[in-house]
């Protein structure tokens, strides 16, 4: 199946008796093996990684033009938007492109946790995906603060008053942070730095996790391995061609909001240039981070001996550390919710759960919305730590089909379900 | 992504797939990827404020017989020299002379007494020695380049050593008098 | 599944992106722009009587310090016209070679002229109240042009029972009600070089419409660009379709 092939080309066959980058290419990405049943939420691996490239093309460009000093940032900004040659466009991509990261990658994510993508044997690189999102999160806040607008300025303040929550060395990492006793010109310019810096590191992730697909091979809606040849098709020129089609349909997304609503996903505070002695009547965040945002405020009392202030900063990055451990608080036999009848309203559930926890982040913490807010913490706790882990142990999973290539009705009767989620189990 | 796949060489079934829906795909990507490349690239060349600070206007007045000044204009330096006689007889003279880049003195200069011209050496871009009286002038009392010893003439022309071309002449105009513009 | 999942994205995209617009700011009436939509561009003849209104009712206290008078171009005027109101104002330069700082007539690489050499200053002479500057107006206010309409056309006489601050004015959409600057625009309160009879309702419109250029000149570029890529980019989705559909045709 995988033969060496053979090149014609001697400056290729050259190349590549010394260093088999065409070899390795055409296995990993021409007769790589693809599960033929993939549908299109398999698009968005691909997508993320062509939003990083987008991101880092752009943003090395920015980083030409802008100018890392509180008093120079705002205006070196504006100067970009209004001087420099097509300066507009690329900032509004790059601006942009940070939201439709995480809308990809959000989308990535919800396919895996769906389709049961983390499970055995592709814990570690659900593991990996977890670290990118860490590090895009990192990067994103970062260079929000860049611009060194109103929010932009109090985002960061309020981001690494965080760490003063950690008992006894808090105020010292916050100080460490900021370089000084404020947000201010040291911190602007380390914030450059790392944000030049995390990107880069960001690629050398993503390399792994692409290294780790690769050995374990793509999960597919069954959620059952490839068994052979019949299961499969060549990664060129089926999913060249499928991902091509999700890329046309993303740009559109993409360059809807560049051209035509370029400031909609933004605050129009951030175009107040930062001022440390005004602080904005409503502070929130981009909207990416407001599902976490939630759950910080949610805690306003003190759990047993630990303080609000510190259980919210624990919870808060809890609820995306406990990401690490679901491939091990999932105990279901079977990978993929079509063929987990209750699972499959839960993970719904799971969902709406974090689309109300980003709605609970936008809204001034204090009322209804807090108490919404609480129960959407609670129940995204207990969703990972208690339904996961007993559902996957009550539920009753529906016949799986034999292969990927014959559908559930070839593969007939529920006595042959037990044997296949045996058999997942083993590969 | 189907642009930036390798094409396999093995097998020739492939080549039917290459009808021209494929080929239209691929020829829109990489013109798209070139539309995508050209904002990008063109970013780096001037930006408008600068292109706006293109002019500089000089007060010449105070300048003595013999003296020179250096102006900056877009971020170079140029010279502006109030040439003696002498200067200006020696120059004359060197339209004859074998030259390695040939100009008469008078296409360099609008006015006989004023020589103006960009003070960057034509061969690597340093500042040649000759603004200052102490300066050396090199061989021709013009210009000198330490950097890799070029010498210039009273007109600025390259005389010896290893510069290609005479100094280059910005565009300037003289306003009235006492002062010109450039750029 | 996949249908549901699709409008599931979206509603999250909707829910959160419009929960992050909605946040602070009162409610101001829509009204129409020349400079809306797809295919919106800024009106010339607007821009250049709110400029007018700029120079002559807004300038005294407050700056416009992202916009060079060069950039005039882009109502309209010719680069000599741009000069001209450039050379109107006086500017500072120097050290000239005597080390002293000089005044000389404004060019049009110069930013336009602020009315208070800094903050403190600009504060000592509004009664302690800053008058922010103009240049990112309409894009640093929550409902941007329809606000600053509203807040231009929305001074009244406050309702019985308001207990209003010293120097304050009311006004129906300013956060508080209560707004340090006075009405700054009133019926025929100036003569339009163009002959536009000069309401208050005119009068705002011209200058909202200034500042939304002012905000983002080159809003103009980035939807005729738009709609070519938008055209490019369907067709070649288009293509990618159909090419993919004879890929997979052997498959499914």
């Amino acid at each position: 199946m995988s033969t060496a092939p053979q090149w014609k080309n001697p400056v290729v066959r050259w190349v590549d008796e010394r260093l088999p980058i065409f070899t390795y290419m055409d296995h990993e990405y021409n007769q790589f093996p693809m599960p033929r049943n993939l549908n299109y939420f398999w698009n968005f691996g691909a997508l993320a990684s062509i939003v990083l490239v987008v991101m880092i093309v752009t943003g090395i460009m920015l980083a030409m033009q802008y100018t890392p000093h509180v008093d120079h940032a705002f205006n070196s900004v504006e100067r970009i938007m209004r001087d420099v040659n097509y300066g507009w466009l690329i900032r509004y991509i790059h601006m942009n492109g940070a939201s439709m990261f995480f809308i990809v990658v959000f989308i990535h994510m919800f396919r895996g946790l769906y389709y049961g993508s983390y499970k055995a044997p592709r814990e570690l690189l659900w593991m990996l995906g977890v670290v990118i999102l860490l590090l895009m999160m990192a990067t994103a806040f970062m260079g929000y603060v860049l611009p060194w607008g109103q929010m932009s300025y109090w985002g960061a303040t309020v981001i690494t008053n965080l760490f003063s929550a950690i008992p006894l060395v808090g105020e010292w990492i916050v100080t460490l942070l900021w370089g000084g006793f404020a947000v201010d010109n040291a911190t602007l310019n380390r914030f450059f730095a790392l944000h030049y810096l995390l990107p880069f590191v960001l690629v050398g992730v993503v390399g792994a996790h692409v290294v780790s697909l690769h050995i374990t091979k793509s999960n597919n809606p069954d959620g059952i391995e490839m068994k052979g040849p019949q299961d499969s098709v060549p990664f060129h020129p089926y999913f060249t061609a499928k991902d091509s089609v999700g890329m046309g349909f993303f740009l559109i997304f993409f360059a809807f909001f560049v051209f035509f609503a370029p400031n909609y996903l933004g605050h129009p505070d951030n175009y107040i240039e930062a001022n440390a002695l005004v602080t904005p009547a409503h502070i929130v965040p981009e909207w990416y981070f407001l599902p976490f945002y939630a759950i910080l405020r949610s805690i306003t009392f003190d759990v047993l001996f630990i303080p609000a202030k510190l259980m919210g900063v624990i919870l808060m990055f809890g609820s995306i550390l406990i990401l690490f451990i679901l491939p091990w608080l999932d105990t279901a036999r079977v990978r993929s919710a079509k063929y987990r009848p209750i699972y499959k309203y839960v993970f719904w559930v799971f969902l709406i759960d974090c689309i109300v926890l980003g709605w609970v982040g936008a809204q001034p913490a204090e009322g209804t919305a807090l108490i919404i807010g609480q129960i959407g913490t609670f129940y995204y706790f207990i969703h990972f730590l208690v339904v996961m882990p007993v559902l996957g142990k009550i539920e009753t999973p529906l016949p799986l089909p034999a292969s990927i290539a014959e559908p559930v009705t070839g593969g007939g009767g529920g006595a042959s379900a037990g044997a296949a989620a045996a058999k997942m189990e083993k590969s | 992504m189907a642009d930036t796949a390798t094409s396999p060489e093995t097998g020739d079934e492939d080549a039917g797939r290459r009808d021209f829906l494929a080929l239209a795909a691929g020829g829109m990507g990489v013109v798209g990827a070139a539309s995508f490349a050209w904002p990008l690239i063109d970013s780096m060349n001037p930006s408008a404020e600068v292109l706006a600070l293109s002019t500089v206007e000089v007060n010449i007045d105070p300048i003595a017989e013999g003296q020179s000044i250096t102006i900056v204009w877009q971020g170079k330096p140029v010279f502006i020299r109030r040439r003696t006689a002498d200067e200006v007889a020696a120059a004359k003279k060197g339209d004859g002379e074998d030259l390695r880049d040939p100009q008469k003195d008078g296409d360099r200069v609008q006015n006989d007494t004023w020589l103006v011209m960009i003070g960057l050496c034509t061969h690597l871009g340093c500042i040649p020695l000759g603004q200052k009286g102490t300066d050396p002038k090199g061989e021709f009392g013009g210009w000198f380049c330490p950097c890799h010893g070029s010498h210039y003439d009273t007109s600025g022309r390259i005389r010896k050593g290893p510069a290609p071309t005479n100094l280059p002449v910005p565009p300037y105009k003289f306003v009235d008098d006492k002062t010109i513009l450039i750029g | 599944m996949r249908k549901a999942m699709m409008s599931a994205a979206a509603a999250v995209l909707m829910a959160l992106s419009g929960s992050a617009l909605a946040a602070g700011g009162v409610e101001v009436p829509e009204r129409e722009w020349s400079f809306e939509g797809v295919f919106g561009t800024y009106d010339r003849a607007s821009m250049q009587r709110g400029l007018q209104i700029y120079k002559e009712s807004c300038s005294g206290c407050h700056s416009l310090n992202l916009i060079y008078f060069r950039n005039l171009t882009d109502l309209g005027y010719t680069e000599a016209q741009a000069k001209a109101f450039a050379a109107e104002y006086e500017v500072q330069d120097g050290p000239n070679d005597e080390g002293e700082m000089y005044t000389r007539a404004a060019i049009p690489s110069d930013r336009f002229v602020k009315p208070f050499p800094n903050d403190n200053a600009a504060r000592a002479g509004n009664n302690g109240a800053l008058p922010p500057d103009l240049s990112l107006m309409v894009e640093a206010r929550p409902g941007g042009a329809n606000y600053l309409y509203a807040l231009l056309t929305g001074y009244a006489d406050a309702p019985a029972g308001t207990d209003m601050m010293e120097g304050m004015n009311y006004n129906n959409y300013f956060p508080g009600h209560q707004i340090a600057m006075a009405p700054p625009l009133s019926e025929d309160g100036i003569e339009y070089e163009d002959g536009t009879k000069a309401t208050v309702a005119q009068q705002a419109e011209d200058i909202v419409t200034f500042l939304a250029w002012a905000s983002e000149p080159n809003m103009e570029a980035r939807k005729k660009m738009g709609i070519k890529v938008m055209i490019f980019l369907i067709v070649l989705t288009g293509i990618l379709i159909a090419v993919k559909k004879r890929v997979w045709a052997d498959v499914h």
